[in-house]
This record gives structure tokens, sequence and C-alpha cells, in this order.
């Protein structure tokens, strides 16, 4: 059943559940950033309206700054910003920042110490029918391994809201991640967030799996765990919207209490989410794994839903993997 | 900024004089390092640390500062000796260049070291940060002006036109970058490698003022400065040219001495030429 103290939204398994893109709570969480700190600046490599740092750009012209198309400058002058009292957001698809521009955040921002925040939008292939080519599907990874980077993948507009925000207050480089598409606005404002605190969204009784997913993709695993339930499969679902620094303490307990796990993450299998949970269970408690995500392989165009079903990170999917990793833990 | 008399002239060729042995001794203890930029910018250097910034070499961190950035963080050896002979850390310190747990790191790294205002090393990313203190200067309306100093093999960078052309946008008066344009890089001369010429045309259609001077000669250095700071509506670039390995004969000139440190013997011929050059300017000023 749902976790009644994350106080989900009520409507958050029915199938007329209002859908907005992660990316429109970036925008928001900007506007109430740049209120609360004039140190907030906003810098854009030509993708103002679909980052939707278009609000921020209307309330603040004197703070924010068009870059044009040029990623490698987009980090690098931010990088000269945050080390000078500034607050810096950098806004363009994550293919170009964190993709184009990685060394630059490397050296300038996350070895240099300056305090950018790295904003990626349009992440996964629910970007849809521009292709493989605007789908990013290893920026956790190439995020994660950097010292002294935070990394955020929240789960719908609301938590995307409360981690730009936070991402503001927290002092040092923080990449985060959004999407392009509408998905389900699952949470609400009272929804627990706490960077680096995994949240447990749906348990059953004696539970079995724990399904631990970041982004959008949550509410699959969500479908999934009610669909699950019903027939007499008992999981835990937990939204890990930290993924660096990763909650160890509570993925252990989560899958201490279940002896198995599936991972969910609307990225490349290696290196993101699923090689966190991994990394942490290996140390303190190897236990079976299967890992929802891009199987080694790059997107292509199409709607986001027949992405996300052809690419196996739909509810099926979901319950599939579930299935697999209990058959192996009874073994 | 004072006036550069006679009596302050003497002072920072000696000063110059002496930094380029001290960039001599520290890379062979080093073991490892560039020799021929560190030479070629000492007088650049010496200009800038002992008579135009306005710092406080005992309050690294005060916000008026003026900064310098150093884009092509390999020529470290000469910022290093600069900053400790102009009081940032102790003259005995310059030993434990590129040694384990020291804060003098191959390339300059920030958070190590009070007084170096950038990490840099990578190439083509001084500029754009220059960009950035320079905008956070205006945001925040101090006085402060930012010097950028960078390579000539940088220019191949597309991130540094990046920056060119976003300074050049921006109006960004307040940054004045410095080009060490001593025609070298790791693989031979610029114009071979890949042509970089007319590189005062190219910053003045991207909307610069563009200053050419002799960079071993400190009126000109001073004047240009000078120049730039009294430049409002638009960055300056300081095309300065220099000689790789200045003030060592055998290492003037010569590619071959852009990537490597001294021998020990190479040291003491060098140090001796160095000398000597160290008798004539007394003399001359005496």
């Amino acid at each position: 059943m749902l976790n009644p103290k994350a106080k989900l939204n009520p409507k958050v398994l029915e199938s007329d559940i209002e859908q907005k893109p992660t990316r429109d709570g970036y925008g928001q969480g900007l506007v109430i950033a740049g209120e609360a700190d004039p140190n907030v600046v906003v810098l854009c490599a030509d993708l103002t309206e679909s980052t939707r740092s278009e609000g921020f750009a209307k309330k603040f012209p004197e703070r924010f700054f068009e870059m044009g198309v040029a990623e490698q400058n987009l980090a690098t002058v931010a990088a000269g910003l945050g080390i000078s009292g500034k607050i810096p957001f950098i806004s363009s698809y994550a293919v170009f920042s964190p993709g184009r521009n990685w060394e630059q955040i490397r050296t300038t921002i996350a070895y240099n110490d300056s305090n950018v925040k790295v904003a990626g939008a349009h992440a996964g292939v629910s970007v849809g029918p521009d292709g493989a080519t605007h789908q990013a599907i290893e920026d956790i990874a190439t995020m994660r391994v950097m010292a002294n980077m935070k990394v955020f993948v929240p789960c719908d507009m609301i938590e995307a809201r409360k981690a730009t925000i936070a991402a503001a207050k927290i002092w040092g480089p923080v990449y985060l991640r959004f999407a392009r598409e509408k998905t389900p606005v699952f949470t609400s404002e009272a929804t627990p967030f706490e960077p680096g605190r995994a949240e447990i969204f749906w348990e059953s009784e004696k539970p079995e799996v724990a399904i631990i997913g970041c982004g959008p993709l949550v509410h699959n695993a969500l479908l999934a765990a009610k669909e699950l339930e019903a027939e007499g499969i008992s999981t835990m679902v937990l939204n890990n919207h930290t993924i660096k620094p990763i909650d160890e303490k509570r993925i252990i307990e989560a899958v201490k209490k279940c002896g198995a796990v599936v991972t969910v993450e609307e990225h490349q299998i290696a290196g993101g989410l699923g090689g966190a949970v991994a990394e942490a269970l290996a140390k303190n408690y190897p236990a079976p794994m299967e890992f929802i995500g891009m199987q080694d392989t790059f997107g292509e165009s199409g709607t986001p839903n027949e992405l996300i079903e052809k690419y196996g990170m739909g509810v099926k999917s979901i319950k599939e993997a579930v299935k697999k990793v209990l058959k192996r833990k009874e073994k | 900024m004072e006036a550069l008399h006679d009596k302050k002239l003497a002072f920072l060729e000696e000063m110059a004089n002496k930094i380029r042995q001290d960039i001599i001794e520290t890379l062979v203890e080093a073991g490892s390092g560039h020799s021929a930029g560190p030479l070629g910018m000492a007088d650049i250097f010496t200009a800038l640390y002992f008579h135009i910034l306005n710092h406080n070499p005992k309050k690294p961190d005060w916000p008026d500062r003026d900064r310098v950035i150093l884009s092509n963080g390999h020529i470290c050896p000469v910022l290093y000796v600069a900053m400790a002979h102009a009081g940032y850390f102790p003259v005995e310190e310059l030993k434990t260049l590129r040694k384990l747990n020291s804060r003098l790191q191959g390339h300059p790294h920030r958070t190590a070291l009070p007084g170096a205002e950038t990490t840099s090393g990578p190439l083509g990313s001084g500029l754009s940060q220059s960009c950035g203190i320079a905008l956070a200067a205006r945001l925040d309306k101090k006085k402060y002006q930012t010097y950028c100093l960078m390579s000539d093999g940088e220019h191949d960078a597309g991130n540094t036109w990046e920056a060119v052309m976003f300074a050049g946008k921006n109006r960004l008066s307040n940054i004045t970058a410095i080009l060490d344009r001593n025609n070298i890089q790791i693989d031979g001369f610029t114009e071979n490698i890949m042509p970089l010429e007319p590189l005062r045309d190219k910053y003045e259609s991207f909307n610069w003022h563009v200053i050419e001077v002799n960079g071993h000669n400190f009126e000109q250095i001073v004047s240009a400065v000078n120049e730039a700071k009294a430049i409002y509506e638009k960055p300056t670039m300081i095309i300065a040219h220099t000689i790789p390995g200045k003030g060592v004969s055998f290492m003037e000139n010569d590619f071959l001495w852009h990537g490597k440190p001294p021998t020990k013997e190479e040291a003491l011929a060098a140090m001796k030429e160095l000398r000597t050059l160290e008798g004539r300017i007394k003399s001359e000023h005496e």
C-alpha cells in the first residue's frame, strides 16, 4: 500500500492524474530561489523557453545571461561567477550540458569548487521524436563520478521545484536532471524532500522485493507495485531522488527487509542509479538485483510511451524484473 | 598605480631577473614542468605583482583585490615565484612545487593555494572564467580589474573564442587580457600547427580594443594596462610579443624547451647567464 507518511497526491494511481514536465518545476524553483537570494543568476545556451529559464529571465533580466550555442562557455563563465559570490544555474539539454562540456565542469566547477548548479533538461529517451542525439542517457553516470558533485533526479514537477530551491541553498556543485515530457504529478507539497534521503512511497505487508527508482519512472514503479500486490507479490518502492550522496542507510535497510532489489531509471543501467545502489549493496549487503534502464544501447525517435515500452522501462518490464529477481532469491 | 620612475624601473628589472633565477631553481628541484613560458612571462608577472595590481598578499581574499586569472596554467612556476616574492607565501615553499602534499600543484589549484584565483591547466577556459568574475564585479558594483593571462596556443580552442565573443557582446571593459605571443606550442610554431594570424584583426572584429607591446619592456606593459583601464566600452586585449625562454640564451625561441625542465648542468649554465645579466642591470642603474 501507499505509505501515508509520503503524503502523495491522492490521485497517484488513477489514470486522470495531472501531468506536467519536471522542467516546469525547475523554472518555478528558479524564480523562488531568485526571490530568496539576490546572488542567484541563470545562464542559458539558446534554450531559454524549453529549459524553462524564461520565467527567471523575465523577472530578473539583469541576472540572466544568454550565452548562445556555447555550452563550454556556459559552464566556464558560470565557474567564474560561482567563485565570486554568485549562485549560477546553467540551463541546457543534458546531452549538451553536462554532455559537451564535461571537462569544463570537471576542472572549473567541481575541482575548482565553484558554487554552480548544472541543470540538464530533456534527459532520458522520453525526449521522444527528436531521437537519440537529444536523449541523454549517460549523464547521471558522468556527473556521479566527479568528486565534489551532488546529483539530484526529481520524480515529478513538485519535487523538481523543491530540488531546485534546495540546490540554491546547498553550497557547492550540484547536477539536477529534468525531463521534457509531461509526467504524473504524484507527490504533493507535503511530501517529504530532504537531499540525500530516500523516501518509502509504497510498502506492502512483508515486502519481498525493494524497487528503488529515480525520476518520473518512480510512478511506473508504483503502478507495478499495485498490480503485483493484486497478484500476491509484496514490494516496497523507494523514491531515491539523490543519487549522490547515495542514501546507503535507507537502501540497506530496505534491502535487508526485502532480500532482493530492482532499480528503475531512464538511463544506462551502467553507472547510474543502478550502479550506485549496486556499489552500496556490494559493500554492505549483497542481494539479488535486477536493473531496469537502457541496456547498453541508444534510443531512437518515437513517442515517449512507445520508447519507454520498447526499451523495457514500462510497468510490464518492472513487474517482470521483480518476478525474475524473486526467483533468483528463492534459489 | 605609482609612476614608473627610474628607481622603480631598476627595481622591476632586478626583480624580474631574480624571478627568472628562482624559476630555474624551482624547475630543477621539481624535476618536471615547463621552462620557456615562465621565463618569457617573467617581466609581465613582475609588472603585475610589483607595480600594476591593487592587491594585498597578506589578505588574499580581500573582496576588492584585482584578479589575476592564469588561463594557461602550465606556466605556473612564474606565478608561484612572483607570488612568493610578493609575500603570498614563503619563498622557501617553492621547493615543494609538484611534490606530494604541496600547495604548489603542477597546475594551479584554487582551493589549495590562497591567492591562486582559479584552477587551470586544461587550456581555453581562463577567459570564460574571467568573464564570469567580471560579470560578478559588474553585478556587485565593484571596481576591481580582472587580468586574464593567456597563451597563443590556447587560441586553437573553441572555448577561447566563445569567451571572446561573450566579452565583446557584454562590453566587459573590466577585463584586460594579456596574450603571451611567443609563437610556440608543444608540437612546434603556432603558425605551422594552426595559424592564428591576423590575431589583432580577429580581436578587433570581435569588438575588443587591442594593444600590441614588447612583453619585455616595462614601460610599454604599464602604459598598455593604463590605456586598457581608460577604455570603457570594450574589453582590452594586450598582445605581448615575448621571447620564450627569455634570459637564457640556449632556451630562447626553441619550442623544444616548451615542456621540459633544465637538467642540473643546464640549470648551472642558465644561472650563470642570469647572474651575469643581474650584474649588468645593477651596474646600468648605478
